[in-house]
């Protein structure tokens, strides 16, 4: 059939990402994705359509300017689509790496209902990397001082991102950080081979750079509170994003035997202690044969890949509704499964049996059925009589939930807070309290880097705004 | 980084030290605790709280040499740093006027448990205090306890020095009424203290070490069950109601790692990686 005018042919499918292959990467802890090269970079920016109208930009809870950032890649400006992303996110290597894009900025790409959308997030990682390895990262010029003091409590995705946006406002910020190295979930909750430390290390590097001020090892609450910092330490402002690192348990019988942990206990041994290179790092780990890790989200797969690189010889995970309930992004559960992990769905945990010695031996669940929807509008799991069974393990990672962390809350008097203890807040990150703000999951309760980093966006606008009236 | 401003042995393998850390030492209390590390490489160990001066802005405290990383601590000296120190954390002891109280310090914790006697006495409690270690050579601080309590007793595993054990207690007990009791040392001496006080239903607050990471409520590995619920070590402790605590439960968990700190402790102490070759200084 011919055509009145010649269009140029699409490329329906997408660039696969070059990944080590699932026998090498489950006995190491290096990244599993490997990123484009430049070649595969430029053929998969070619495939952007150039939308006048683009749908890709609202699906983006930081609102880079995803079509212009493509254009001066394909035209191979890279130190300049670099800074188009910058403009709006300060942390493109993390966002590169875990933002779930399939549910944000490619879920409403064109291409997507022809084919498979364009990988935006695999660019802007490529173009991250590409401008660190090459040691010229960019700092933007300094605006001048405006005199106003702000201080971040929590050095986490939110934190990071209204440091950021402040400091290049000319604001002075002071970060505080309870933990001894910055990044927050980014450093003690994401697996290495997902999000190598130093990458973060770079990225929290480049927002001291811009002029932030970072104190490690400060808990704010114990040393200063935050009515201390607004009233005896001369800041202006407050920003609170101190996350949802409480570990929530399953509270069954023998929870407490030892090889039991917390999916935050494991992660934070392996990840911020670097427990896998141990007796070289001093914190330790042990892991059984049998693993087994409780729960069906993001953290369960990390948790449940990281016992598998550790050397154990099984690991299951055990989630009580069925896969298709499962929180954790698909790429994860694909990637989790190629390296060999083992899923049972429909069961949970009732009690746990320990040996001599005061370890877990064995579990016993029961089966689940799927009842009608509950509040969340997943179908509510629930028990089948008789149906309890044994499982043999060692090692059991419990990853059903984090809460929010309270001590901010419990030290700041008049805070409003929800029943679920998160912080109470505008749509633009204001408190009830004058000049204290909030942001991610300290609000939200647990959910995705990308939508703390928005929040810190906002509320950085927001601080900014109140700043200048001031 | 924290300066270490003075450095002392107590006993041996015992250490104390002053760090120059002035926020803290602003905000510490009695019973209250740090997360400290040494290295980059090192673990974050909780360590109690054995005194502070708002004045010179310092803080201090005691350690026990047992694994790796109290032993490289013990090998830094004065003008020396440590990494990283986090604090304070926990939540501060009671220390208003009871009464009489008896307080009960057993090995390192006899430093942390000074602190809080003299916070007691200050608010005008009238104390018997005891302090116990393995044997003689291990004690310290007893002229400094003596003077701030009407009644002082010592007391010895091994008899070497005072009363054999701590059964005299007992003894005590029957005799003497006391409005609050305060144990600060090894698990198994806190439970037997507790087992104790109990029928005469003296309130006995015991503070607990178990493992911790963070020490601010992350990890849960410092969990404990008190009264049959979970309580996290870190934020709703470090002390407890003593006749509530699963202690068994606790020195299972304690023990969780042991071998594999043996096996750090080992390797360091075969390579000789600190400048003093792995000996006390």
């Amino acid at each position: 059939m011919a055509e009145s005018k010649p269009r140029p042919k699409i490329k329906k499918e997408a660039e696969s990402m070059p990944k080590q292959k699932p026998e090498e990467r489950r006995k190491n802890f290096n990244e599993v994705a490997t990123g484009y090269t430049e070649e595969q970079a430029k053929s998969e920016a070619s495939r952007c359509l150039q939308c006048p109208k683009p749908q890709c930009v609202s699906g983006c809870p930081v609102e880079i300017c995803i079509p212009d950032f493509i254009r001066l890649f394909k035209e191979e400006k890279y130190e300049e689509a670099i800074a188009k992303i910058k403009e709006k996110n300060s942390l493109p290597a993390i966002c590169g790496r875990v933002c779930p894009q399939e549910e944000q900025c490619q879920k409403s790409c064109i291409l997507g209902k022809i084919g498979e959308p364009v990988s935006i997030g695999r660019l802007e990682r490529w173009l991250a990397d590409w401008e660190r390895d090459r040691g010229k990262t960019k700092i933007p010029e300094k605006p001048a001082p405006t005199g106003k003091k702000v201080a971040i409590v929590g050095a986490g995705p939110a934190g990071l991102t209204v440091a950021a946006d402040l400091a290049k406002l000319g604001h002075k910020v002071v970060i505080y950080e309870a933990l001894h190295v910055p990044g927050g979930v980014l450093v003690y909750g994401i697996p290495e081979f997902r999000l190598p430390k130093r990458i973060v290390q770079a990225e929290a590097d480049y927002i001291q750079k811009l002029g932030a001020e970072l104190n490690l090892g400060y808990l704010v609450g114990r040393v200063y509170t935050i009515p201390e910092l607004l009233r005896q330490k001369g800041f202006d402002a407050v920003f609170i994003g101190t996350g949802a690192g409480l570990p929530a348990f399953l509270g069954v019988p023998g929870e407490n035997l030892g090889g039991i942990y917390s999916s935050n206990e494991f992660l934070i041994r392996v990840n911020l202690m670097k427990a896998y290179a141990f007796p070289i790092y001093d914190t330790p780990i042990r892991i059984g044969k049998h693993v087994v890790v409780i729960g069906g989200g993001n953290v369960a797969m990390d948790s449940a890949r990281s016992a598998l690189r550790l050397g154990a010889e099984e690991v299951c995970i055990v989630y009580r509704r069925s896969r298709e309930e499962m929180p954790a992004r698909r790429e994860e559960i694909e990637n989790a499964e190629e390296e060999g992990i083992i899923c049972k769905f429909l069961a949970n945990p009732i009690r746990f049996f320990g040996d001599e010695k005061g370890w877990v031996k064995a579990m016993e669940c029961v089966c689940m059925e799927l009842g009608p929807p509950d509040e969340s509008g997943r179908r509510r799991p629930v028990p089948v009589k008789g149906s309890e069974f044994i499982m043999d393990t060692d090692t059991v990672i419990v990853a059903v939930g984090r809460t929010p962390n309270p001590i901010i809350q419990s030290t700041t008097e008049g805070l409003a807070v929800t029943k679920w203890g998160t912080i109470v807040t505008d749509e633009n990150g204001k408190t009830n309290i004058e000049g204290v703000y909030a942001g991610g999951d300290i609000v939200t309760g647990e959910a995705t880097v990308i939508s703390a980093m928005g929040a810190g966006k906002k509320a950085a606008k927001t601080i900014h705004e109140y700043l200048t009236k001031k | 980084m924290y300066k270490i401003l003075a450095k002392k042995e107590l006993a041996p393998k015992i250490k104390f030290l002053e760090v120059h850390a002035p926020e803290i030492a602003e905000k510490a209390c009695p019973g209250q605790f740090i997360m400290l590390m040494v290295g980059e490489t090192g673990e974050r160990v909780p360590l109690t709280l054995a005194g502070y001066d708002v004045k010179k802005g310092t803080i201090s405290f005691a350690f026990n040499e047992v694994g790796k990383t109290t032993k490289l601590l013990g090998c830094l000296n004065e003008g020396d740093c440590i990494s990283s120190i986090t604090g304070p954390l926990g939540k501060p002891s009671e220390t208003r006027n009871f009464g009489r109280v008896l307080c009960i310090g057993g090995g390192v914790m006899i430093a942390p448990m000074l602190l809080q006697a003299k916070a007691l006495a200050e608010a005008g409690n009238s104390l018997t205090t005891v302090i116990g270690a393995r044997t003689k050579d291990l004690l310290f601080f007893e002229e400094e306890m003596k003077c701030l309590s009407s009644e002082f007793h010592v007391a010895t595993d091994d008899g070497s020095k005072g009363f054999t054990g701590l059964d005299f207690l007992k003894e005590i007990l029957e005799k003497e009424k006391f409005d609050r009791c305060i144990a600060y040392g090894p698990v198994v001496m806190m439970k037997n203290v507790s087992e104790m006080t109990k029928p005469h239903g003296i309130p006995t607050i015991v503070t607990l070490t178990p493992i911790m990471i963070d020490g601010m409520g992350m990890c849960g590995v410092c969990r404990v069950t008190v009264g049959g619920k979970l309580k996290f070590g870190c934020v709703d402790g470090p002390e407890f109601d003593g006749h509530n605590v699963n202690f068994d439960e606790l020195v299972n968990r304690q023990r969780m790692f042991l071998p594999e700190e043996r096996l750090s402790s080992f390797i360091w102490e075969i390579q000789g990686r600190c400048a003093c070759g792995g000996k006390q200084a």
